[in-house]
């Protein structure tokens, strides 16, 4: 606020030198703020006088039981399809990246399918996996022994059909997230780690991976919100996630309406709260790249106060 | 030291050697045959114009550039290969680390790890790769910190230190390998003209401990004053060689005489 001059006959009065900053006063800007005020009333008195919408059914069904578990089913199908996929980038990145044609080739084909065929119909491939292969057998591929045989409907359940068409999708889009991470680190950096006496693995760990973070997390985090709502279109495979159950229960009730707002409204909590975790996460992997780190919230909402208090 | 600085660096034990270095990038072949020895607490200063090779030279040394020709040995030890039958075969990535970690290396644009403070970046080998306690470390380690001026920066981020710093702290992280020698390329080309002489003078306080250097450097007057040995290069050969009084005072070859007059 200090340090820079400005005209004395500044609007608010005077600081204790005399002199204040005064920001210039954009009449459009009240303007626009009373639209939006205007818009923001008539959505309120909507949501408060449809009766269509019927709240006290959407507050009956919010915390049931039913409704719980398709959430932590969606919960469960979200974390471990994108741990999964996060793995299976992080390697196919490294792959892809790698001098051995074999590797990079393989890496990129495994790209190409699972980011050139919709994800709705990974889907239901997995889930009708039984159709193509009746039984699945592990062993030396053509030849040799199988080592271990079972049914494809007994180890492919909804579930799991579920989570390996969203973490082997997400797999490939993830590959090339993380791919943009490692290249924009510098060569300088490997180049310093190997005359250290480094090996390639613990370059890429110590040196490289960690200085990607800063570009790989805020697409990730976007990839996890993605992903939480993609875990919906498993409600396809009557997977009992949140999407399936609220259906199930409003083709009973025939209240579409207030279930398909239960389901909206978890979404929208669990989509705030990784909202929060990138953010954080964020500012983890921001050490060293800026002089200061960012505020968190709190600190902000304390600066903004003292601000206020100041002008007073 | 001094004394030893000052005499022929005769009857020292040759530390490293390099024969017939030969380098090409695409048609363009940047080294053509390229010796060089280093003795024991010997300072070599590795001058030239830009586009010469020397950079790459000095790269080839602890084999961050491949090479196309010749031999590189540390301690009689072949550096970067293993001869099998009539042909020579890259070593695996192990036997790599290990020689490189033989040898110290000082970046012109510092490549100090951003994510890590000062004296993380001074341990992380030594405790990664040595294998050393941690403790034992950083000690080490702000012992060196001591020796360049900074140990009061040990906690900070390189991005909060200046150019002339951040170098001088590369320079204690390659010291704290223990190196049998270091190389530098161009350390202070990047660096604010305000900035070189604090770290000039920490290379120069190496030197007079007798710490083995070879220095490719575009600044005479430090040549002049602390190299044993200056070596001019041109056009991916050695050209001319020798003390730094003959070459750079009273040169014979005549594309050193032109080099000279362009930089002095």
């Amino acid at each position: 606020m200090s340090g820079i001059t400005a005209p004395a006959d500044t609007p608010r009065g005077e600081a204790r030198d005399g002199v204040r900053v005064a920001h210039r006063q954009h009449w459009g800007w009240w303007i626009l703020v009373a639209f939006v005020v205007l818009c923001t009333a008539a959505l309120v008195k909507m949501l408060l006088t449809n009766d269509n919408l019927q709240w006290h059914v959407v507050g009956e069904y919010l915390f049931t039981r039913r409704i719980l578990q398709g959430l932590l089913t969606t919960l469960a199908l979200t974390v471990l399809a994108m741990v999964l996929g996060t793995l299976l980038g992080v390697l196919t990145a490294v792959m892809r990246l790698s001098p051995i044609r074999v590797l990079s080739s393989v890496a990129w084909a495994y790209t190409w399918f699972f980011r050139g065929t919709p994800l709705l119909v990974q889907i239901i491939f997995w889930y009708n996996l039984a159709a193509l292969f009746p039984t699945i057998d592990i062993g030396i591929p053509l030849t040799g022994p199988v080592l271990f045989s079972a049914d494809a409907n007994t180890v492919i359940t909804p579930f799991v059909a579920a989570m390996l068409g969203l973490a082997l999708n997400e797999g490939a889009y993830m590959s090339e997230i993380v791919r943009g991470g490692i290249l924009s680190v510098d060569q300088g950096q490997s180049e310093a780690g190997a005359a250290l006496g480094m090996r390639g693995g613990r370059i890429m760990r110590r040196i490289v991976l960690p200085q990607a973070m800063r570009v790989i997390v805020p697409p990730t985090g976007n990839q996890a919100i993605g992903m939480l709502k993609s875990t919906a279109l498993v409600s396809v495979t009557s997977t009992a996630e949140l999407l399936y159950t609220t259906q199930q229960v409003y083709n009973q009730t025939f209240q579409t309406i207030p279930l398909l707002i239960v389901a909206s409204l978890w979404y929208l909590v669990v989509t705030s709260v990784l909202s929060v975790i990138q953010y954080y996460i964020e500012r983890r992997y921001a050490r060293g790249g800026r002089r200061e780190l960012p505020p968190t919230p709190w600190q902000r909402f304390q600066r903004g106060v003292a601000n206020v208090r100041g002008r007073m | 030291m001094v004394e030893q600085a000052a005499d022929p660096v005769a009857e020292r034990e040759v530390v490293l050697r390099a024969t017939g270095i030969r380098k090409r990038f695409g048609p363009n072949e940047v080294l053509k045959g390229v010796d060089l020895t280093v003795l024991r607490g010997e300072v070599l200063c590795i001058i030239g114009p830009s586009g010469s090779g020397k950079s790459t030279l000095l790269r080839s040394l602890n084999h961050l550039e491949e090479i196309d020709g010749g031999r590189v040995e540390l301690d009689g030890e072949l550096i970067g290969y293993r001869r099998r039958g009539h042909r020579y075969v890259t070593l695996p990535g192990k036997q790599l680390a290990a020689q490189r970690a033989r040898v110290g290396m000082v970046f012109q644009s510092f490549n100090l790890f951003p994510h890590m403070t000062v004296l993380q970046n001074i341990v992380e080998s030594p405790v990664g790769v040595l294998k050393q306690p941690v403790r034992e470390a950083t000690a080490t380690a702000m012992a060196l910190l001591e020796r360049v001026g900074l140990e009061s920066k040990a906690d900070a981020y390189p991005r909060q230190l200046s150019g002339g710093q951040q170098q001088r702290v590369a320079i204690a992280r390659a010291l704290a390998m223990k190196p049998r020698l270091v190389l530098f390329d161009e350390p202070t080309s990047a660096l604010d003209p305000e900035l070189v002489g604090e770290v000039l003078e920490v290379m120069k306080d190496l030197a007079r401990d007798g710490l083995t250097m070879v220095v490719v450097t575009h600044e005479m007057g430090f040549a002049r004053e602390v190299a044993d040995t200056v070596l001019f290069m041109d056009g991916g050969i050695a050209v001319e060689r020798g003390r730094p009084e003959d070459v750079l005072l009273n040169p014979r070859q005549a594309r050193t005489k032109d080099f000279l007059a362009k930089v002095l």
